[in-house]
């Protein structure tokens, strides 16, 4: 044990072929389907079969949306450097790629880190290979998740689902989704559970699909339950009402998903930069890391403010992937991360737009797109403010009803 | 106006150039003269101002008094000192601390909490550091932290984290404090990392104990100038090449306890790189004036002149060739950024229970999103200050090249501490602005951050 903060040596070469794959299949279709916004990039089937072949050799280090699994089986051997790790590398890489791409990956939704947080034993077999979608915000409920309105109903050996899902990222093309619903109102947040819905389960219908600012790649579908039956099978974790338990049960996904919502933040924002930087290089504004930041152009001082906010946010990011993967609790580093990753990602390329002029504001280059990509990863998966009133609650020790 | 350059009111008073008197402006100038004049005092017309400068003060440079020891020479100048390994890289991402740092930072942490702290408010105004925190430090092994152990120091490998650990811990108590206590541990540091056989063997016994009952010496590294856009790259201070060794002159700024030093560090441009000198105070051509500043005043910061101060060719510390200089900077930077933290991290411990207690409106501030989100900011950006911090200290103490690493620590450090010292003043209002807290301090502590640079080292 020692300190010692370098990319994990483990994952220098998955992040090298994530490097490779990034340049070399998302960057040439990048800007063809930011264009194309709703028609299906079907190169990423080629790249997610080989996604899978690499899953199935153990090349990936388990990687990927379910590489979130925390397995609680697995003997206390040192300092583990993980899936967890391997999964924010690797995603932050695909994201230096093409952020929209990322998220359109055939089976690697948000569904999937879901069920891989969640699921027991059983549920995680059956839902093997299954590209899943994540429905959990509503047209009247976005960061208060616990005032979902969609609910779910036992009926027989079914649960019948109704409700309206907005903002459902690979809504449209996913064959699962995960979709969260409330089993009693009355009961609060302790109530809503996740249900696994199959496409094609009758009651299930995609609504239309989003125009958007950026990750237009990527597809975000209006979904609509209307006595939607499920196998009550289906519904992950435990079925039991525990006040005690709270939240935490369909919360503890976010635990997990938060630290590759900042892994995107932190690629987004590296394309903008490493585009940037050789840029400025060009019109020959160089950086010297030796003198202070004052004594050198404005260009280049904001550009050294730039990659330590970015390290910085890339240093809280594993950080909290690396706390999962050795099994401490992460939600306020989680929070952190993705405060952090989301702020400056959107700082970071916004100000590569205006440090390019018209270069980074017109379609020929990509950074005007990653100033739109990025905006959407200070929003999903919990909002900045969400993000800081986790840690404020977890730094101060307020309750929810104390801190609203 | 040229007729009057005299009367001109710029240049003076931190009044700009571009300043001019109108006829109105004469009169308050004039007023302000009479206002300043003795004849009031005479007269009785006004209470006498208590002077609490310390002494050093009065009558600007003044040679250095400190009973300079006689350093009797050993070894040989011509062959390089021992110096302690790197530490292997371990390759695996790791937060954890090795045993032996943890058990460092625990001490470090207990004499912080317990005698530090309790001292910070006083020297603060005394502008100096209490004896029994400099003795505490001697105690705890401080100035030989980053000796090796076969020069009679403690470090057995390259010691960058572990100072780097130690530094956050002393500035959680006090940053000034911390700086008078880690000021002679820079210079050990700098001849462990640097020196020659002979200049290891001619100083360093004198910080290891290994002189029997004589005290450790107080020393500084003066890397620092006063001189606007400084760039300790490229420091005006000069040494100009003599027959039988060098002539330095220049003045050199933030030098810690610079009047009690008995052996300083200095920095200066040798055929146009920059180089490392080592001057014991007794030299002819030093003189010391107190330079008390904004913060960090327990530190008894000083200026140092050198006026055509001559020194023997054995004086030069590391190469000519600036690399041992630029080395120095860096690590000197990224103790800076380590007492950042641990300045920034009593600020966050102080400002969490204070607004969980404040009332305002019927319940406690922290109820409230704007006070609470400032809080959450300060957790966010201190833990990344940390990180960025450890990584850089990481590399040095493997001997890898740390120097973009610790160039990002401190940007952020800078920019970041500085607004949690600026936050914590905010947050409690004005109870924030008077001495009866300490975030005052922390706040003026705080902006040394962004423009320090030598007097600590890891």
């Amino acid at each position: 044990m020692s300190i010692w903060l370098d990319d994990p040596k483990k994952f220098r070469t998955l992040a090298g072929q994530a490097h490779q794959v990034a340049m070399n299949m998302l960057r040439p279709i990048s800007r063809t389907y930011d264009r194309a916004e709703h028609e299906y990039p079907k190169e990423l089937d080629m790249l997610a079969a080989m996604i899978d072949g690499l899953a199935e050799s153990g090349a990936s280090e388990g990687a990927g949306a379910a590489g979130v699994r925390r397995d609680e089986s697995e003997a206390d051997a040192g300092v583990k450097n993980g899936a967890n790790l391997a999964s924010v590398m690797s995603i932050a890489e695909m994201c230096w790629g093409d952020v929209g791409l990322l998220l359109s990956m055939p089976r690697q939704g948000l569904g999937n880190s879901a069920i891989a947080s969640v699921a027991d034993d059983e549920q995680l077999k059956r839902f093997e290979g299954v590209w899943a979608g994540m429905a959990i915000t509503e047209p009247g409920t976005g960061s208060d998740s616990a005032n979902i309105t969609t609910t779910s109903v036992l009926d027989g050996d079914e649960y019948v689902i109704n409700g309206e899902k907005i903002y459902v990222t690979s809504g449209d093309r996913a064959d699962h989704i995960v979709v969260w619903a409330t089993l009693d109102r009355e009961l609060g947040r302790s109530a809503i559970k996740s249900f696994v819905v199959a496409k094609g389960t009758p009651g299930m219908r995609v609504d239309r699909l989003e125009h958007k600012l950026g990750i237009r790649a990527s597809d975000t579908a209006t979904i609509i339950f209307e006595n939607c039956r499920v196998p009550k099978e289906n519904l992950l974790g435990s079925p039991e009402i525990d006040p005690k338990q709270g939240f935490a049960g369909a919360m503890a996904t976010f635990d997990n998903t938060r630290p590759l919502v900042a892994s995107m933040a932190v690629g987004c924002a590296t394309a903008a930069l490493d585009l940037t930087r050789e840029l400025l290089a060009q019109a020959g504004v160089v950086v010297d890391y030796d003198r202070p930041a004052c004594l050198q152009s404005a260009a280049a001082a904001k550009v050294l403010q730039m990659e330590a906010d970015l390290e910085a946010a890339r240093l809280l990011m594993l950080q909290a992937a690396w706390m999962a993967d050795n099994r401490k609790p992460n939600s306020l580093e989680a929070s952190m991360a993705k405060a952090k990753a989301g702020r400056v990602g959107s700082d970071i390329t916004l100000s590569c737009v205006e440090l390019c002029g018209t270069v980074g504001y017109s379609e020929n280059e990509l950074l005007e797109k990653w100033a739109r990509d990025s905006k959407i990863l200070d929003i999903f998966e919990g909002t900045q403010q969400i993000q800081q009133l986790i840690i404020a609650r977890r730094v101060l020790g307020l309750s929810s009803a104390e801190l609203k | 106006m040229s007729l009057l350059p005299n009367l001109r009111p710029g240049g003076r008073h931190g009044v700009a150039s571009t300043e001019t008197r109108d006829p109105i402006g004469y009169l308050v100038a004039g007023l302000s003269r009479l206002a300043q004049a003795d004849l009031l005092d005479r007269l009785g017309l006004r209470k006498q101002a208590e002077q609490t400068v310390f002494t050093v003060t009065s009558g600007g440079f003044k040679a250095v008094t400190a009973a300079s020891r006689q350093f009797s020479r050993r070894g040989s100048s011509k062959k390089p000192g021992v110096r302690p390994p790197g530490v292997s890289a371990p390759g695996t991402f790791d937060l954890t601390p090795t045993e032996d740092e943890q058990m460092l930072v625990d001490v470090v942490t207990e004499f912080a909490d317990e005698v530090v702290r309790p001292a910070a408010a006083e020297a603060n105004e005394a502008c100096a550091a209490p004896t029994e925190v400099l003795e505490g430090s001697l105690e705890i092994g401080l100035p030989i932290l980053g000796v090796p152990e076969s020069l009679g120091g403690i470090s057995e490998e390259r010691s960058a984290m572990a100072g780097t650990l130690v530094a956050e811990a002393l500035g959680k108590g006090d940053m000034g404090l911390a700086v008078a206590a880690l000021a002679p541990g820079a210079v050990a540091t700098a001849i462990g990392l640097w020196g020659s056989e002979e200049q290891q063997q001619t100083y360093l016994p004198a910080f290891t104990g290994d002189r029997g009952d004589e005290k450790v010496p107080a020393a500084a590294l003066a890397l620092a100038e006063p001189t606007v856009l400084f760039d300790a790259l490229s420091p005006a201070t000069t040494a100009t090449r003599t027959d039988d060794g060098f002539v330095l002159d220049g003045v050199k700024s933030l030098v810690p306890r610079g009047a009690e030093a008995e052996l300083f560090v200095v920095g200066a441009t040798l055929d146009d790189a920059p180089v490392l000198f080592l001057i014991e105070s007794s030299t002819p051509g030093l003189t010391v004036e107190a330079d008390p500043s904004m913060g960090i005043r327990a530190a008894s910061l000083t200026t140092l002149r050198l006026d055509g101060v001559r020194l023997d060719e054995s004086a030069v510390l590391g190469d000519t060739d600036g690399t041992a200089y630029a080395e120095c900077v860096r690590l000197s930077r990224l103790a800076w950024c380590a007492l950042a933290v641990g300045t920034g991290q009593a600020v966050l411990d102080y400002v969490t229970p204070y607004v969980k207690e404040r009332e305002a409106f019927g319940e406690p501030i922290a109820h409230r999103q704007s006070v609470a989100f400032m809080v959450a900011d300060m957790a966010t950006e201190l833990q990344a200050m940390r990180l960025l911090t450890y990584k850089a200290a990481a590399r040095a103490a493997a001997g890898k090249d740390f120097s973009q690493q610790v160039a990002l620590a401190r940007n952020l450090c800078a920019d970041k501490a500085m607004r949690i010292g600026l936050d914590g003043v905010q947050l409690l209002g004005g109870h924030g602005f008077v001495k009866e807290h300490p975030v005052e301090r922390w706040y003026r502590d705080l902006r040394v951050v962004g423009l320090a640079e030598g007097a600590v080292l890891v």
